[in-house]
């Protein structure tokens, strides 16, 4: 596959396998992918093809057994764990089908998180918090709690927290699988909106509508291989 | 992260599991009091020892005496040679070299090492020689010994007895802490402090006796102008080199009692306890009562001139001692101290404080225990939290960070309760053992010192061994896999 310096992620025949007892399991297969920068590509797959493992390979939370990850041309497997986490911290963010926002925390708080992680001013954080639940038209319940909220707005939180750090990359995993589908309509067109302000997106779910609708191309997996690198629907 | 914003999250970490977290605290701060505890009344002892010495005057105190006076104290010439052979090759030196000194002529050197060292010939101690001891360094005082036998005459009966002076010096040492009546009003007043079992003779009811008035019956030493060839007056005579002797004159004198001492107060050696009558030093020499030297100094020659037996000389702490007694040497008299006793006693301590603090740990070791299972409990209930953050951009090391700063606030309020609760438990013994010291007529004493060091330190040792505890753990969490944390329900 060809490469380009302006993508924003590549991975270049990247494999991640798993011992489970006396077998092998390759959850993603020599997979080689390009998604350019502003790009919204939609990872299909059937339950179990490989498309979290690959994400949270782009996300930098697992490590490829072999092959390589670009983000903006660096080279994953070469940072070490403390540039990874910077990785993690300010290049992306991240949303799951389950929120994971921190149930005692408000939702301030659950979005300053990041903020902290990354060692931002304290003086700055409370206008960047505003801002990212602007951006997802929460403002008003800065003080409450996850519990207090619907699941919708639970993943709105949730990408005000993601883009928190003010991202370049957002990966989204199933991020309206816990949702019925007018508030999945809700959040795909949050996550238009923020592609459109030149975040780069990829997003893994099951939904082909959705995938079809939203992205801007969509890459199948099966059984961890790429089997459709995938021009626009 | 920041130091503060894992402060922050580690509070509310804690705060989270408020119930488990208490009583994991409360295990070290059980820990921390026991620790405390033990070690306090090991200082406390400590201190109550060394309180008791400080008022025997003895520790910080140097003796001095001439060595002529050394030499008089029934050594033969051959036994102090061998010990000085033995002690120095310089020995060989000395046994002739006093031979210039026509009052110890007869006499050979000390038999310490220092005296085999210093000079040659023995210094007379005398106004001279005080003067100059007083001017050494950390010196706060030198005193003669005043200590002679008089008799007492209170309400027309005579009692036989032993006078002492007491320096002012002692006014705040704590030897005279617990009397009954007041210190003497000045240096030089005519005041007497009676020992408590003298006072039960001169009375039935000791404390009466405090304002009443007695008179002290003593010999006073004259000098006499030489005369040679005749007689001086007092009949006392003159040798045959022209020395005067000294005349001795009974007198009175009137005292006011102001105070009565259960103790007898230390007069040095020789003369520990022996007084039973205390006096105001400088009344004491101004008295010029005779005392056992002025027959050596007549038979030495030294006559008329006036010359100690020995000084006292008290230093501003026990730790100045070695060197005063050195300088002293140095100047050409012989000089002790107990501060080989001293050195001693704070061994014992010191062992002894070592093995209550190892006892006193141990409860501490089990509050280890505590942490290390609460945090273990932790992780695996905050196992999805700990891969959201790491999703969000924590580090291995952050996650570490966070539960040691964990398990270093529970150290730091465990340690601090420790210590409240280990002060609280010495004071209740402390009360307890004086309301039965009460019930035994003693006096009151306390037994439990707790000081800031101990205080800091058991705060930090708290801390460390929190921060000990929350080794593993920390590691443990820092190393969850982040995918596996995520997917954890």
């Amino acid at each position: 596959m060809p490469t380009n310096g302006g993508a924003a992620l590549r991975t270049e025949r990247v494999t991640r396998q798993y011992q489970m007892g006396s077998a092998l399991i390759r959850a993603v297969d020599e997979v080689s992918l390009q998604v350019g920068a502003a790009e919204f590509v939609a990872l299909l797959g059937s339950s179990g093809s490989g498309k979290s493992t690959l994400l949270n390979l782009m996300a930098g939370l697992d490590r490829p057994t072999s092959g390589a990850i670009f983000a903006h041309d660096r080279n994953l497997s070469e940072l070490n764990p403390i540039e990874l986490a910077r990785y993690r911290s300010r290049t992306v963010g991240m949303v799951f089908q389950a929120f994971n926002l921190l149930p005692r925390m408000t939702l301030e708080e659950n979005v300053e998180l990041p903020l902290r992680l990354a060692e931002v001013e304290r003086g700055e954080r409370a206008g960047r918090v505003r801002e990212a639940l602007e951006r997802v038209r929460l403002e008003k319940r800065l003080s409450h709690r996850p519990s207090e909220l619907s699941g919708g707005e639970q993943q709105r939180a949730a990408l005000a927290r993601a883009l928190v750090n003010r991202p370049t990359i957002l990966l989204a995993d199933e991020p309206t699988g816990n949702l019925d589908s007018a508030t999945g309509i809700e959040i795909m067109n949050l996550l238009r909106e923020i592609n459109q302000s030149e975040v780069t997106i990829v997003m893994v779910t099951h939904e082909r509508p959705l995938a079809e609708k939203f992205s801007h191309r969509i890459v199948e997996l099966a059984d961890g291989k790429l089997i459709n690198s995938g021009v626009k629907a | 992260m920041k130091a503060g914003d894992l402060t922050e999250l580690a509070m509310r970490n804690l705060r989270e599991s408020l119930l488990r977290n208490s009583l994991t605290t409360l295990g070290v701060a059980v820990g921390v009091a026991s620790l405390v505890a033990m070690l306090s009344l090991g200082v406390g002892l400590q201190q109550l020892a060394n309180r008791r010495l400080a008022h025997s005057g003895l520790f910080d105190t140097v003796f001095v005496m001439s060595r002529a006076n050394m030499n008089f104290r029934g050594f033969s010439r051959r036994e102090r040679t061998d010990a000085t052979t033995s002690n120095s090759a310089q020995s060989n030196a000395t046994p002739s070299s006093n031979t210039s000194n026509a009052s110890s002529s007869n006499t050979s050197p000390d038999v310490t090492p220092s005296a085999v060292n210093g000079p040659r010939e023995f210094r007379r101690l005398d106004e001279g020689a005080r003067q100059e001891i007083e001017h050494l360094p950390n010196v706060i005082e030198v005193y003669p010994q005043v200590r002679f036998p008089t008799e007492v005459r209170y309400n027309g009966s005579p009692y036989a007895t032993m006078v002492a002076g007491v320096p002012d010096s002692s006014r705040g040492n704590g030897s005279f802490d617990g009397m009954q009546g007041s210190f003497f009003s000045s240096p030089s007043a005519d005041e007497a402090i009676l020992q408590i079992e003298f006072a039960k003779e001169l009375s039935d009811q000791p404390s009466s006796l405090i304002g009443k008035e007695l008179v002290v019956r003593y010999a006073e030493r004259q000098a006499l102008a030489a005369q040679p060839g005749g007689d001086p007056a007092g009949g006392e005579s003159s040798d045959s080199s022209g020395n005067p002797g000294i005349s001795v004159v009974p007198k009175e004198k009137t005292l006011r009692i102001v105070g009565i001492i259960d103790t007898e107060a230390a007069a040095g050696p020789g003369g520990m306890g022996s007084g039973r009558v205390l006096i105001p030093q400088k009344l004491g020499e101004a008295l010029r009562a005779t005392q056992g030297n002025d027959l050596q100094n007549i038979l030495r020659g030294s006559g008329s001139k006036p010359a100690y037996s020995n000084l006292t000389v008290r230093t501003e702490g026990p730790g100045q001692v070695e060197a005063v007694e050195a300088a002293i040497k140095k100047m050409g008299f012989g000089a002790f101290s107990l501060q080989d006793a001293t050195r001693n006693l704070r061994l014992f301590f010191a062992v002894f404080d070592l093995l209550l603090g190892i006892f006193g740990s141990l409860a501490l070791a089990v509050a280890m225990l505590g942490i290390i299972n609460t945090l273990v409990m932790a992780i695996l209930e905050r196992r999805r939290e700990i891969g959201i953050l790491k999703a969000l951009g924590a580090a291995d090391r952050d996650v570490k960070q966070l539960f040691f700063v964990e398990a270093g606030v529970m150290g730091l309020f465990g340690g601090t309760l420790g210590v409240g609760l280990g002060w609280l438990i010495g004071r209740i013994i402390t009360v307890t053992a004086n309301i039965y010291l009460r019930r035994q007529d003693l006096p009151p004493t306390n037994v439990f010192a707790v000081p800031w060091w101990l205080v800091l330190g058991a705060i930090g040792f708290a801390i460390i061994v929190s921060l000990g505890a929350g080794l593993y753990p920390a590691a443990r969490a820092a190393k969850l896999n982040p995918v596996e944390a995520l997917r954890y329900e």
